[in-house]
């Protein structure tokens, strides 16, 4: 085995300190090493320890896609999955994708699109719609809905959503008609 | 969450060995149904072994012309690998019929057949459930129990196994290859999950420490005449209420070989294989086929919220029959079919 990072507090009697490790991560480029326990998760990890917050976390049991992010390019929902599991791995998160002066085509989409209305799940909307277009599987209107069933919008702007995305595929040379 | 040790394993050997020298550890793959039950402290681990990095990713031919799933490819990359759209078309289908492009992601191949049931009692820690504490009952039983078992079930537990890719499997038939602290064995794929009985604790019949490697196809794909029917309260990211997965050789109008497996309706994934024996010989007509559905539904029971399941198997089964000998599936019940 290759590390061991930490040993388990006792259950039950007097309360052992929280044991934690170092875990490195290339997150938007640079790179940090976090103190974290082995439970903590990767969106924890983002959000409490890395101090970035545009990474939302919605259900934290995989079912809405808020949290979604980008591990070496490819689009998991960071809630579950470990921090301790992704040593030495590319996060991106949507503070790595465009800045306010700098926007990326699809958070100029989105925009342009109107495609949020109260924004809690559009950082993992876009980053979902990044993981989509580093794929290059969605050709047509309906594979993009497929392709972004994963997040789910409260405020239903999918319509939005869907135009957006579909711009900047289309903008892409990939939609198929 | 409980607190627990963690390791990331270096390769099988050191996998088995560093579970064997902890109490109640587990393998950690992709994490999303295993993570996602420690979060409702379904399950408590004390310690997990991280085997998603061993070089167990691969998917490559065998010499008996079939084609090996490394158990730690994810599901997505199975999916979309080039051999199996090209010959195993069906498990593609399956696969992009379950879940999300982002759990798809993150899944890995064996631990897609080590996931456990999505029963509401089973992640509720505050009811009783025999598979998450044996003895304690069974709330689905007489309680609210729309996705649960038509097929196969017990008085101990009407769970049902959640997988899609699970069903396509079953139809395909491959070995399941394991390593653990007794050396390396196959499994057929149809007796590794198991039915509830009186010890609906246990998903499948791997040994205590035994670590899935690979899952082993055969050659025969059925990549012409196939299909995967799912039906669902929403057209995409929801759990099948049936699922059919039919693969079919014809011969002019006659059947010579046939697979028939179901989702959504038992404690495994349901592989019929009298039905597949009914089928042989005959005309792949209507006839043939209301006849089979019948037969497979024959013995199933409702427990009241899912009573609606049967006919909607049987209608089911008769559909991915029809689909199956046209050798297309209708565009509501493809995946992703404009891809090149």
């Amino acid at each position: 085995m290759s590390q061991l990072l930490t040993s388990a507090p006792h259950r039950g009697g007097l309360p052992a300190p929280v044991p934690t490790g170092p875990v490195r991560l290339h997150i938007n480029g640079e790179t940090r090493t976090l103190q974290l326990a082995p439970w903590t998760s990767l969106l924890d990890a983002l959000r409490e320890y890395a101090h970035l917050t545009g990474t939302k976390k919605g259900c934290d049991h995989g079912q809405c896609g808020a949290c979604t992010v980008l591990v070496n390019g490819r689009r998991i929902n960071s809630c579950l999955t470990l921090a301790v599991m992704h040593e030495d791995d590319d996060i991106t998160t949507i503070e790595g994708l465009g800045t306010p002066d700098n926007l990326s085509p699809l958070q100029q989409a989105f925009v342009d699109h109107d495609a949020f209305q109260c924004g809690y799940c559009t950082p993992g909307q876009i980053c979902s719609a990044q993981g989509l277009l580093n794929e290059g599987r969605a050709h047509s209107e309906a594979e993009i809905k497929e392709l972004m069933s994963g997040n789910l919008c409260r405020c239903g702007a999918y319509t939005g959503i869907l135009n957006a995305v579909q711009e900047v595929v289309a903008a892409q040379g990939e939609m198929v008609k | 969450m409980y607190p627990f040790t963690y390791s990331r394993a270096t390769d099988v050997a050191d996998a088995v060995r560093d579970k064997a020298g902890h109490g109640a550890s587990a393998y950690l793959g992709g994490g999303t149904n295993l993570i996602d039950l420690m979060k409702y402290n379904v399950e408590q681990p004390a310690h997990l072994v991280n085997v998603a990095k061993l070089p167990l990713d691969k998917i490559e031919d065998l010499p008996d012309g079939g084609l090996r799933l490394g158990a730690t490819a994810t599901n997505a990359d199975t999916a979309w690998n080039e051999q199996v759209k090209a010959r195993y078309p069906m498990l593609n289908q399956a696969i992009l019929a379950g879940a999300s492009p982002q759990l798809r992601n993150a899944a890995t191949n064996a631990g897609n057949l080590m996931q456990r049931t999505r029963c509401y009692y089973f992640y509720d820690i505050e009811t009783p459930c025999n598979k998450r504490e044996p003895g304690s009952g069974c709330s689905a039983i007489g309680g609210y129990n729309r996705i649960h078992a038509i097929l196969g079930a017990s008085e101990a537990c009407i769970a049902t196994h959640p997988s899609d890719m699970c069903v396509a499997l079953a139809a395909l038939a491959p070995t399941v290859r394991v390593s653990g602290p007794n050396g390396e064995r196959s499994i057929a794929f149809e007796d590794f999950h198991r039915l509830p009985g009186d010890q609906p604790q246990y998903d499948n019949i791997l040994a205590e420490g035994e670590l899935i490697t690979s899952l082993d196809l055969p050659e025969k794909g059925f990549a012409k005449n196939f299909t995967y029917l799912k039906l669902r309260d929403r057209h995409s990211y929801a759990f099948a209420l049936v699922s059919v997965a039919v693969g079919l050789e014809l011969e002019g109008n006659t059947i010579t070989d046939a697979r028939l497996a179901l989702g959504g309706v038992a404690h495994k994934p349901w592989r019929d294989k009298s039905a597949e024996q009914l089928l042989k010989g005959q005309p792949a007509t209507a006839e043939t086929f209301g006849r089979v559905a019948a037969h497979v539904v024959a013995n199933a029971v409702g427990q009241g919220s899912n009573d609606f399941k049967i006919e909607l198997a049987r209608r089911a089964i008769v559909r991915a029959l029809q689909q199956a000998t046209e050798g297309r599936q209708r565009a509501t019940d493809a995946f992703l079919n404009s891809n090149p």
